[in-house]
C-alpha cells in the first residue's frame, strides 16, 4: 500500500465563452496542476471545454439538505420579489 | 432517531423518486439504497476499468493507423467511464482504495463479458458491435436513474457509447467485404461472441432477484428479459447486413409478438464466468493487480513531489 493517497479534486469546466462554469465530477490528483491535466484527459475528451477550475473537495463548504427548511423556505412567502405580485391595468404596455 | 421517525423518513423518500426526484449525495438515503447504489455502482466502474483489457490486447496490433487511434481513442472513453463512474460512487462516502481494494481481492464483481479471450482481430469488431451495443441497452435507461451522481455519469458515458459501437460494426463490415478468410473470421467473432452477450443483459426475470426494488430506484426501468428482447431485434438485422449468422439454430422471427424467438441461453457457463471459472478471469486480475502494483511508486512520487512544492511554498511565503 502506498503512504498517501492522491486528494480528491471537484472538477468545473466551462464548455464555452459566455457560459458559466459547471460542475463536472471529481478526480484523485497529486496536485492543482496534475489535476488540471486529468481533468482534461477525464471530461474535456471531445472538446468539452474552454477553461478548468479544480478544487479539493476537502475545502469545498457544502449547505446541510436536513436544513434546507430554515435555509430556503424564508423565500418562499416573499412573492412581493416577483413582477406578478404587481397588479397593473392591462393596458399598460412594455411592463 | 426512533424506528418510527425512520419509517417515515423512508416513506418520504420513495415518494420523492416516485415523483421523479433525483437524490443528491448529501440528501438522508436508507441505509439499503446506500448500499446497493455502492454496490452497482462500482461493480459498472469495474467493469469498464477491466473491460479495457480485452480489447488493449490488440492496440499494438492493429492492421492500420486508423483503426489503431480508433481503438485507442475507445479504450481511453472506458477508462474514462470507469473514472466518471468511482467518482460517483465516493459520494456516497466509499474511498476510491476501498474500491480498488474491493475489486483486486476479489469481492467485488465486474461483466463478467471480460472473461474471455480476445483471439483475432474481429473480436475487437465483435466487442465494440455486440459487447458496447448491449452495455449501451443496459446503460441508456440509467440516463434517468434516481441517484444524480450516477445519472449524471451515465449522460456522459452514453453519449460517448455511441461510437464505440459503431467503429465496432465498422471493422466487422470491412472484414465481411473482404477475403473468404477475412469474412470467416468475423464469423468466429460472431460466434464465439454472441451468447456471452446475451448473458450481459443479466440472469431471466425469475432467476432476477434484485428486479422489484431496482425498478422502485429506477436502476432498473425493464427487465433483463425485455432489454435482453430488444438487443436480439435489433442486432439480427445488423447481422442480416453483415451476410454473417447468428450462431442460434432456433432463432427466428415471430410473426405475432413481433420479436424473435430464440434458443436456451447456457446459464450454467455465465454462473462459471461469474464464480470464477471463466476463461480469462485469473488473467484479467494478475492484469489489473500488476499494473496497479507496478504503478505504486509513481503515485508515491507524485504525492512526495506535490507535498515538497507545497513546503516550498510555504516557506517563501513567509
Ligand atoms: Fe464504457
Ligand atoms: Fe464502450
Amino acid at each position: 500500500m502506498g503512504t498517501k493517497n492522491w486528494p480528491l479534486w471537484e472538477i468545473f469546466v466551462r464548455s464555452k465563452n459566455g457560459l458559466e462554469h459547471r460542475h463536472f465530477g471529481s478526480l484523485h490528483a497529486a496536485d492543482a496542476e496534475m489535476a488540471l491535466e486529468n481533468a482534461r484527459d477525464v471530461y474535456t475528451r471531445r472538446n468539452e471545454g474552454v477553461s478548468i477550475w479544480v478544487v479539493e473537495s476537502k475545502n469545498i463548504t457544502a449547505s446541510n439538505p436536513e436544513h434546507n427548511g430554515e435555509m430556503f423556505e424564508p423565500a418562499q412567502d416573499k412573492v412581493y420579489r416577483h413582477p406578478t405580485f404587481y397588479d397593473l391595468p392591462d393596458d399598460v404596455k412594455h411592463m | 432517531m426512533s424506528e418510527e421517525q425512520i419509517k417515515n423518513l423512508e416513506e418520504q423518500f420513495e415518494a420523492r423518486i416516485a415523483r421523479d426526484e433525483k437524490i443528491e449525495p448529501k440528501d438522508w438515503m436508507p441505509e439499503k439504497y446506500r448500499q446497493t447504489h455502492i454496490r452497482q455502482i462500482s461493480q459498472h466502474a469495474h467493469s469498464e476499468i477491466v473491460g479495457m483489457l480485452p480489447e488493449g490486447n490488440w492496440i499494438t496490433r492493429a492492421p492500420s493507423l486508423r483503426r489503431k487511434v480508433a481503438l485507442l481513442a475507445k479504450v481511453q472513453d472506458e477508462a474514462g467511464h470507469g473514472l466518471y463512474l468511482y467518482s460517483a460512487c465516493e459520494t456516497l462516502g466509499i474511498s476510491r482504495d476501498v474500491l480498488y481494494e474491493q475489486l483486486h481481492s476479489g469481492k467485488a464483481k465486474y461483466s463478467s463479458i471480460f472473461n474471455y479471450p480476445t483471439v483475432t482481430w474481429a473480436d475487437m469488431g465483435a466487442i465494440g458491435w455486440l459487447v458496447d451495443g448491449a452495455a449501451i441497452i443496459n446503460q441508456v435507461p440509467l440516463c434517468s436513474t434516481s441517484f444524480g451522481p450516477y445519472a449524471r455519469a451515465m449522460v456522459r458515458v452514453c453519449k460517448e457509447e455511441s461510437f464505440h459501437q459503431r467503429q465496432g460494426y465498422e471493422i466487422m463490415l470491412k472484414l465481411c467485404n473482404g477475403t473468404p478468410e477475412q469474412k470467416e473470421m468475423a464469423q468466429d467473432a460472431l460466434n464465439r461472441w454472441w451468447w456471452p452477450s446475451l448473458m450481459m443483459l443479466g440472469p431471466t426475470d425469475d432467476a432476477s432477484v434484485h428486479t422489484e426494488q431496482s425498478m422502485k430506484w429506477k436502476l432498473k426501468r425493464k427487465t433483463n428479459d425485455e432489454l435482453r428482447q430488444q438487443f436480439i431485434d435489433q442486432t439480427v438485422p445488423q447481422a442480416d447486413i453483415l451476410g454473417l449468422t447468428i450462431p442460434d439454430p432456433d432463432l427466428k422471427w415471430n410473426e405475432e409478438r413481433g420479436s424473435y424467438d430464440f434458443g436456451e441461453i447456457d446459464w450454467d457457463e455465465f454462473w462459471q464466468v461469474v464464480k470464477g471459472h471463466g476463461p480469462c478471469n485469473k488473467e484479467r486480475m494478475k492484469a489489473r493487480v500488476g499494473a496497479w502494483e507496478r504503478g505504486e511508486w509513481v503515485r508515491d512520487a507524485a504525492m512526495a513531489y506535490a507535498e515538497k512544492q507545497q513546503e516550498r511554498k510555504e516557506k517563501q511565503a513567509v
